[in-house]
């Protein structure tokens, strides 16, 4: 195995480009190193980003935060803006797995490694966050869903790489918020996971929502029912069961060991109505 | 002699205090060596293969590929090792036989199970033993396979053993099955005493095989020299007993292996036999290197542990005042691919906390495709404790009666008669139910889907061979060598044993774990039987140097030996002598030790009898998430019966340790199994232990009815506490929601499943 | 492939050592460098045995390249007493009976140093969340939770 370490976007783009046989990139390194281990995954190059500013930085955009794909997690929960601005999200983050794995581990690599089960990617696509693709032809921009296809499978191309996305600015009297289930407080692959973006009128009715779910199909679903079930409500009893009802109907899961189809299925309405609760006090401002 | 030694009629000094272990430094500062810290110079590095099949017969293994790669000194299949007699040796409930140990360490004609050691490689590198380990071809038929206990008994099932009768069971029956073995316990008249019930529960119930879990993976280093000795670092829980099984499976000589008690990262059991040691020592034997052997964790749960899984149905039936007049448990085990589930536990312990007239339990030894089932904390208790301890909760509540007082009115006092055979012989049971319920929180209030569970536990306690040396040194500081490898703070036990009983500060004595070379014949540190017989032979030992130091001082004063007493660290003279010399202490007499007779050293070894049993009450407080089917531990309470905790702090400790495992089990831990066989789960990840965020405080109820055959009054601590948990929190979760858990692990779906069901 | 040629600051000292490009920092420390203090639980970053502090930040070695610590600073157990002096964590370990087996202790150690050094006034649930990442089999955790609210009131009265 090559182990390299460049310093730009464009050298990795360049290493990737012209790999033979497989290469990976290395992010936080907490999937591809646990894959390798296991022999599932011998890369023949490896190129590490952590060393590439752009894919390690936050900054302020547009009123929201650009932030770099391989930055850290840990780095993201210390960073109190962020945590102030995007709490929904933060939920997600500080569910990566433990503390020494947040150390390492990245929104990029998270959404790159393309679990069905990944924590950040429902809150990211709830909170309708833009991913930028660098690759040999230059770069575009895409939302978070259509990075994550399938199981273990991305829509990049050989020798694209995400480089940031985008956390566009929240709006006024807006809220979101992720939950997952697991069986442990901690230390767990997410068996079900609901995200859910919502924003209120001044009178309190909500006129936007996003929701998402995790773990209940091949890759994180945007579920619209689920957000019409919320638009024109005051997020009340009523809205919040059609809700539920709309969650659990678009989940098409699998059963394996972390969780069956009918556990899941359930549980996802459970959590999107748990979500939506959540974003709505802190849409309000009361959480 | 083991009990020769009267319980001292003095107020204790330092036994009851809880000092800093005297080996803590090294452990918080990364210097102590565990089994995979070890190495020697020009060491190779090993590597097992193992079947991926959970059932396959090996018509052939190639190594020939593996040994011409650069690098690689040494390659063993199961061919390389002796055949060994087919026999069960050793006492029923242990029993080992040594032609299918052989195999579980490498795999001869079948693997057994995904996992199993097929070939292991000794290389240069880590890498390279890798690599060659790549490069051997094994030509496998594969066989149909069979992984749960139910299905194993049935008539169809597939055989692991063609030529397999079940022992136990007259006539012999006349064709092969999985089941091993079948035992049976029978007490009064069972018929007649369900008939004077007034109310029966029969339930059944079912438990996953659950892994020790310790957080060191199986590790040794070994070298083999050519003059046939060899030596061994190792981490297990007896290195007295891997020399015994390495050397009968490798036909050495015992006292040509030498081994060394790594410090060991956790056992709970399941180092208490060997996999890599003998693998290990071959390897070097051929290759004329030493040799490090390391696991990984995918490799300790593939194919080490776990502990049995279960079928079990029980029935109890009671009179309307409460008093248990019948009881009958069918305990089906795993065993997994070889024989040897602890099913015969099960029996014994099952209903051995209360008074029961007519008794009946039998026990089914049935193997299976999954890794052999290992000894893990009160092997077979908690299994059975689980759904003995759930259904006198069922018939509890039916009585209308609180679990506690149903409990204490069914308790086994002295003179109780035993299922198992022959009477109770020590109190403790009682004392320790009525000191939990009289802690305050028992009649506490609980709110919405908040319950609370009651269930006992009952453990054997283990006594046995085991051997100290006590040397006095010239500065009056005294070393105690043992044979017991220390898991969670025996030299502090044994440091403040010593010194008890000689008179001296704990900090004078050193107590180190010396090799199998250089010590006594020691049995593994399991059972909870170190500080009770290691410690009584540390005791015997101490006795003996005062009684030499008594002499030495006699001889100072130029007085009769009988003139001499100790006391409070001290000869004095007594009688008609008194107030004729100074008192001498330990110290003064060790500085005087070449004048009057040269070294004071004392070897003493037990084969100690008299253990008593070790009993835990516990209730749990849960709340039941009946959106989720998450089980949230509110609170929970553990009292145990230790006869005397000699290092208060880490009884505590282990009543702590046990009663989280025991969450562990009853909560998420299981493993799980794909259609073909292959264990889905063999991470951290996957099989779920608690972590630290998941329980709260324990709070643990330390109960002292002393062991009278003790020198200090020692029962033992480590295993009664893992007995209860499973069953008070579905005790909990019952009283909680109304929806009785019957099948462990209590995991979220299954739990969410029940309640939707009703 | 050519090992790679890593140099770094460990435990405060200037440290050089050639790796595979495929070695984790958990391979070198233990079998190059002979620190084998950091502990192998899983190699998969489950139970954090293998705790140490990469650039200040609390990291699994085992998830960790060797050839990625070029130019890094690396803290392991090792390194957390003050020549002979315990850190305030190590003896209140001792103290409390933190400790059964000792195999998590070194990664205990290490991320309750790291949670110390960053909210100095921890809850008990603080304490509990930030050493999920640190399997202990042995002592149901509570002397562990223990040993560290102390530690942590001792560092604040000092």
């Amino acid at each position: 195995m090559r182990y390299e370490a460049p310093t730009t976007t464009e050298g990795a783009v360049a290493l990737l480009a012209a790999a033979n046989g497989t290469a990976k990139v290395l992010a936080g390194g907490t999937d591809l190193i646990v894959q390798m281990r296991s022999g599932r995954l011998a890369p023949d190059l490896v190129v590490d980003l952590k060393r590439i500013p752009a894919l390690t930085s936050i900054a302020a955009e547009n009123g929201g935060y650009r932030v770099g794909a391989a930055k850290a997690c840990m780095e993201l929960v210390e960073h109190e803006a962020f945590v102030r601005d995007c709490p929904g999200i933060t939920d997600a983050v500080k569910l990566i797995g433990s503390i020494q794995v947040k150390g390492r581990a990245s929104m990029g690599g998270n959404l790159c490694n393309a679990s069905p089960a990944a924590d950040s990617t429902p809150a990211l696509i709830a909170a309708r966050v833009t991913a930028r693709v660098v690759g040999p032809n230059g770069s575009r921009d895409v939302p978070v869903q259509e990075i994550a296809i399938g199981p273990g499978k991305t829509s990049l191309g050989k020798g694209e790489i995400l480089e940031s996305f985008l956390l566009p600015k929240r709006a006024a009297r807006s809220g979101d918020a992720y939950l997952r289930f697991t069986p442990r407080t901690e230390m767990d692959i997410a068996v079900v996971s609901a995200a859910v973006n919502l924003t209120l009128d001044e009178g309190g009715v909500c006129r936007d929502a996003c929701v998402s779910l995790g773990a209940v199909a091949e890759r994180a679903l945007v579920v619209p029912e689920a957000a019409a079930a919320l638009i024109g409500t005051k997020v009340d009893e009523v809205a919040l069961k059609a809700l539920a009802a709309a969650a659990s109907a678009a989940c098409r899961p699998i059963d394996d060991k972390r969780g069956t189809k009918a556990y899941r299925t359930k549980v996802a309405g459970v959590l999107a109505r748990r979500a939506a609760e959540i974003a709505l006090n802190r849409a309000k401002g009361t959480n | 002699m083991a009990n020769d030694v009267k319980f001292p009629e003095r107020e204790l000094k330092v036994i009851g205090t809880s000092p800093v272990r005297p080996d803590g430094v090294p452990k918080v500062t990364g210097r102590a060596q565990y089994g995979a810290d070890w190495t020697l110079p020009g060491m190779l590095w090993a590597k097992v293969l193992r079947s991926p099949h959970a059932h396959a017969r090996i018509r052939s293994i190639d190594t020939s590929a593996a040994e011409a790669l650069p690098g690689v000194k040494a390659v063993v299949t199961g061919k390389d090792f002796p055949e060994q007699k087919f026999d069960y040796v050793g006492p029923e409930r242990v029993a080992i036989n040594f032609w299918h140990f052989t195999r579980n360490v490498m795999a001869k004609e079948k693997a057994l199970f995904d996992g199993h050691p097929v070939a292991a490689v000794a290389a240069a590198t880590k890498d390279i033993a890798d690599e060659a380990l790549k490069l051997i071809k094994v030509d496998y038929e594969v066989l149909p396979h069979v992984i749960d206990v139910d299905e194993a008994m049935r008539p169809d099932a597939p055989l692991l053993f063609e030529d397999m009768k079940t022992r136990g069971v007259t006539p012999e029956p006349t064709t092969p099955s999985n089941i091993s073995k079948k035992i049976e316990f029978k007490l009064g008249d069972l018929d007649a005493g369900f008939k004077m019930a007034d109310e029966i529960v029969e339930m059944s119930y079912k438990t996953k095989p659950v892994h020790q879990g310790y957080i060191e993976p199986q590790s040794t280093l070994a070298r083999y020299d050519t003059d046939g000795q060899a030596e061994m670092w190792s981490s297990s829980q007896g290195h007295f007993v891997m020399r015994t099984f390495t050397a009968k499976l490798l036909g050495m000589r015992v006292a040509d292996l030498r081994v060394h008690a790594a410090e060991i990262g956790g056992g709970f059991g399941g180092k208490t036999i060997c996999y890599v040691e003998p693998i290990a020592v071959l390897l070097s034997k051929k290759a004329g290197h030493p040799v490090k052997l390391m696991t990984t964790r995918e490799e300790v749960f593939r194919a080490t542990g776990p502990t049995s899984g279960a079928s079990m149905t029980i029935k109890i039936g009671a009179t309307k005042d409460g008093k248990i007049v019948a009881a009958q448990g069918i305990y089906k085990y795993q065993a997994g691919a070889f024989p040897g589930s602890p099913v015969m536990n099960a029996c014994m312990c099952g209903f051995a906390p209360y008074d029961i007239p007519n008794a009946h339990a039998v026990g089914y030894d049935v193997v299976c495709n999954r890794p052999k089932a290992v000894a893990y904390r009160a092997p077979g208790s908690p299994i059975s404790a689980f759904a003995v301890e759930s259904t006198l909760d069922a018939l509890a509540s039916k009585l209308g009666l609180d679990p506690i007082d149903f409990r204490l009115k069914n308790i086994a006092r002295p003179g109780t008669q035993m299922l198992s055979g022959g009477k109770l012989a020590h109190a403790g049971f009682a004392e320790t139910l009525q000191a939990l319920q009289k802690h305050p929180a028992y009649k506490s209030k609980l709110g919405k889907n908040q319950g609370r569970g009651v269930a006992c536990g009952y453990w054997f306690n283990g006594g046995g061979e085991s051997s100290a040396t006590v040397h006095v040194n010239e500065d009056g500081t005294v070393v105690v060598s043992t044979g017991s490898p220390d898991i969670g703070g025996s030299r502090a036990s044994m440091a403040l044993m010593a010194a008890e009983t000689l008179g001296i500060d704990y900090e004078s004595v050193r107590p180190i774990i010396a090799d199998t070379n250089s010590v006594g014949y020691t049995q593994a540190t399991g059972g909870s039987r170190v500080t009770f017989a290691t410690g009584m032979t540390v005791i015997n030992a101490c006795n003996k140097v005062v009684d030499e130091l008594c002499a030495r001082a006699a001889k100072i004063w130029k007085i009769d030996r009988a003139d001499v007493i100790w006391e409070n660290g001290h000869a004095r003279p007594a009688g008609g002598r008194a107030g004729e010399f100074e008192p001498m202490s330990l110290k003064a007499i060790a500085a005087k030790r070449a004048a009057t007779g040269g070294p004071i050293t004392v070897s003493a070894s037990v084969n100690a009898e008299g253990q008593a049993p070790g009993f835990s009450a516990q209730f749990a407080d849960v709340e039941v998430d009946t959106d989720t089917g998450h089980v949230k531990i509110l609170r929970y309470v553990a009292a145990q019966d230790v006869g005397r905790a000699i290092h208060p702090a880490y009884v505590e400790g282990q009543i702590h340790g046990g009663v989280v495992q025991g969450i562990g089990w009853a909560l998420n831990e299981e493993y799980i199994y794909d259609k073909n066989g292959h264990l889905e789960n063999p991470g951290f990840l996957d099989y779920r232990i608690p972590v630290c965020s998941d329980v709260p405080m324990i709070e643990a109820i330390i109960v002292e009815v002393p062991n009278p055959v003790h020198p200090y009054g020692v029962k033992g601590v480590a295993e009664a506490n893992i007995v209860p948990p499973m069953a008070a929190i579905a005790n909990a979760i019952d009283k909680a929601t109304g929806t009785r858990l019957t099948d462990l692990p209590m995991s979220p779906p299954k739990v969410l499943a029940a309640l939707d069901a009703g | 492939m050519a090992k790679h040629h890593v140099t770094t600051t460990l435990n405060g000292s200037p440290v050089e050592y050639l790796c595979e490009p495929h070695h984790t920092l958990l391979d070198v420390l233990r079998d190059d460098l002979n620190l084998t203090g950091t502990k192998e639980g899983c190699g998969s970053g489950d139970c954090g045995a293998c705790s140490v502090m990469l650039d200040g930040r609390l990291v699994c070695a085992c998830l960790t390249f060797a050839a990625e610590c070029n130019g890094r600073t690396i803290e392991t157990i090792e390194g957390m007493a003050n020549g002979t002096k315990l850190h305030p964590l190590q003896q209140k370990f001792l103290e409390h009976a933190a400790l059964q087996c000792g195999i998590c202790t070194p990664g205990m150690l290490i991320s309750a140093k790291a949670l110390l050094e960053k909210k100095p006034d921890p809850t008990e649930e603080e304490v509990r969340y930030w050493l999920a990442g640190n399997l202990c089999r042995c002592t149901g955790y509570n002397k562990i939770v223990e040993a560290v609210l102390d530690a942590a009131a001792e560092l604040r009265r000092a």
